[in-house]
């Protein structure tokens, strides 16, 4: 873990709701899809972790919905201005784990970290089908991102605005098998159908309220096979059969 | 001018007053690849039962104005993992002192629990919660009642050859008759404050924000009380007192010690900064050179 002031580069609606930082970040401690970073925002006492969207020489790209005060203060926040940012937290997808052919299932703001695993899977050759679940046309993001990388992308919104209407399970379902490997980022009931509804092997990167984001906290523990587990320090990402689903 | 920061604490040198307070720094291990853990004077490991706890159900933790609210419920890995796995790993890479903070559900407990700490080589320290409120029948139950802090300091007491410290909950009406009854009762020393009980609603939902409702609250927030239960308890006890709550800077550090702290300890800022206190360390010598302080042991209780 490191601490830095990175200033922001820009600080952009994309969705509804839903924003897209970018820092300029010089150095940056090597990161991998499903590591995050804590951020300090002023007048809040405790930092708000994101996980990051996408990384490129100089800086890091990071998405967040405004959910409450202090995400929404965060969308205030103008190019120019700094934040005190840590880095290096977490432990992200393990992209060595697919062989050839790679499924990604996304629920909302759970495309961010899946497109920076992306990046990584078509670096090392795989081939990437991704499925991105969302409530409704407005809030979807990254698709072009992912169609530009992806063999095949499915979109899948609750009231049916755009692509298959219904959950991402729905689309699965219309999907040719033939991955060796799953990874899945989004709400905590979606990633528990994903995991029941696909047999192979598989991640998925769990959400906690974090105290520390560093593991020395214990506020975000959760139960797995193997005993209590730290959500932010053993995880976020943890392998299908560590979970108790 | 060369500053003298360091301390002594019960028969223990200190090489400064700064120490993570129990619950907020892990067992020290998570953090010594972040920074050299040997700038820090000692750690208070996390609060340590006889068995193996998972702790209560999330969300544990809830943001508030100047601090948060926790209600992790004593997660750990019991004594046995303290004493053979957590304490000899931290000892690899840590020369300070340790500190070793003990939590329980009965008298017998507390009694069993620390006479296997204070048989660990690498413990220094015996801090005893009785001040935990996020756990039902035990825990705070033993630090509001005078009687009761005794009982737990006297069993305590008889079974360590270490120092004992009693850590003590601010959710009293009068701090100063239970540090009274610790001394009387044979503590070497006291923490004090643990965390404030308190609560937060998530109005959208119409339920507490925390799954266990109620937790402790800490952070920056409650720095003047905890400031003034110290000076009171100072003011009352002979035996040596690590301040605790609230404290963010080195100015604070010095302030906690002239209110009568020996040691300072440095709770929720670690969590909003992991690095705040080998921050607030490397400040000590300038805030001293501006206070012409050149030895800070000289300041403790001078208020």
């Amino acid at each position: 873990m490191e601490k830095h002031r990175f200033t922001i580069e820009s600080n952009r609606t994309v969705a509804a709701l839903t924003h897209r930082l970018v820092l300029k970040a010089d150095d940056p401690e090597l990161v991998v899809g499903g590591e995050f970073v804590n951020l300090s925002l002023d007048g809040f006492f405790l930092r708000r972790p994101l996980s990051l969207c996408d990384r490129e020489p100089g800086r890091i790209t990071l998405l967040y919905k405004t959910v409450g005060k202090g995400t929404e203060a965060l969308s205030a926040l103008r190019e120019g201005e700094v934040l005190d940012v840590l880095t290096g937290l977490g432990k992200g997808f393990d992209a060595a784990a697919c062989r050839k052919r790679a499924l990604l299932v996304a629920g909302g703001l759970g495309a961010a970290p899946l497109y920076l695993l992306c990046k990584e899977l078509k670096e090392r050759g795989r081939h990437v089908t991704a499925v991105l679940g969302f409530n409704k046309a407005e809030e979807i993001v990254l698709e072009e991102e992912f169609r530009a990388l992806c063999d095949k992308v499915v979109l899948a919104t609750l009231d049916g605005s755009a692509g298959v209407k219904g959950f991402v399970t729905d689309a699965l379902s219309t999907l040719d098998p033939g991955w060796d490997y799953f990874y899945t980022c989004g709400p905590l009931v979606m990633m528990k159908a994903v995991c029941r509804a696909l047999e192979g092997p598989g991640e998925a990167s769990l959400e906690e309220r974090m105290g520390c984001g560093a593991g020395f906290c214990y506020c975000c523990t959760c139960e797995t096979v193997s005993g209590p587990k730290r959500v932010c320090m053993d995880g976020p990402v943890f392998k299908k059969e560590e979970l108790t689903w | 001018m060369v500053k003298d920061l360091s301390v002594h604490l019960a028969g223990l040198r200190l090489s400064n007053p700064v120490i993570p307070a129990s619950g907020t720094f892990g067992f020290g291990l998570e953090l010594s690849g972040s920074f050299d853990l040997n700038v820090l004077g000692g750690i208070s490991l996390k609060g340590t039962t006889l068995e193996p706890r998972f702790g209560n159900p999330t969300p544990r933790v809830a943001e508030c104005e100047g601090g948060m609210i926790n209600s992790v419920g004593l997660q750990n890995p019991g004594i046995e993992a303290l004493v053979w796995e957590k304490v000899p790993a931290l000892r690899d890479c840590y020369r300070g002192a340790v500190i070793a903070n003990i939590s329980g559900f009965s008298v017998d407990e507390y009694r069993t629990c620390c006479a296997l700490a204070d048989r660990c080589d690498g413990i220094d320290l015996i801090e005893v919660n009785v001040s935990c409120p996020n756990v039902h029948n035990g825990g705070m139950a033993f630090g509001t009642d005078p009687a009761s802090a005794a009982a737990v300091t006297r069993a305590v007491r008889e079974v360590c050859r270490k120092p004992v410290f009693i850590k003590l909950s601010p959710n009293v009406t009068d701090i100063v008759s239970i540090a009274r009854a610790c001394e009387d009762a044979g503590a070497d020393g006291l923490t004090l404050v643990n965390t404030f009980l308190g609560m937060r609603i998530d109005i959208q939902r119409r339920k507490p924000v925390l799954a266990n409702t109620t937790g402790g609250f800490s952070g920056r927030a409650v720095f003047p009380v905890a400031l003034r239960m110290v000076w009171q308890a100072a003011r009352a006890c002979r035996i040596p007192i690590m301040g605790c709550g609230g404290v963010a800077s080195a100015e604070q550090v010095v302030e906690m010690m002239m209110a009568g702290a020996t040691a300072v300890q440095i709770g929720a800022e670690n969590l909003r900064n992991p690095f705040a206190c080998p921050e607030i360390i490397a400040a000590l010598p300038s805030v001293m050179d501006r206070l012409g302080i050149s030895r800070l042991e000289e300041i403790i209780g001078t208020v």
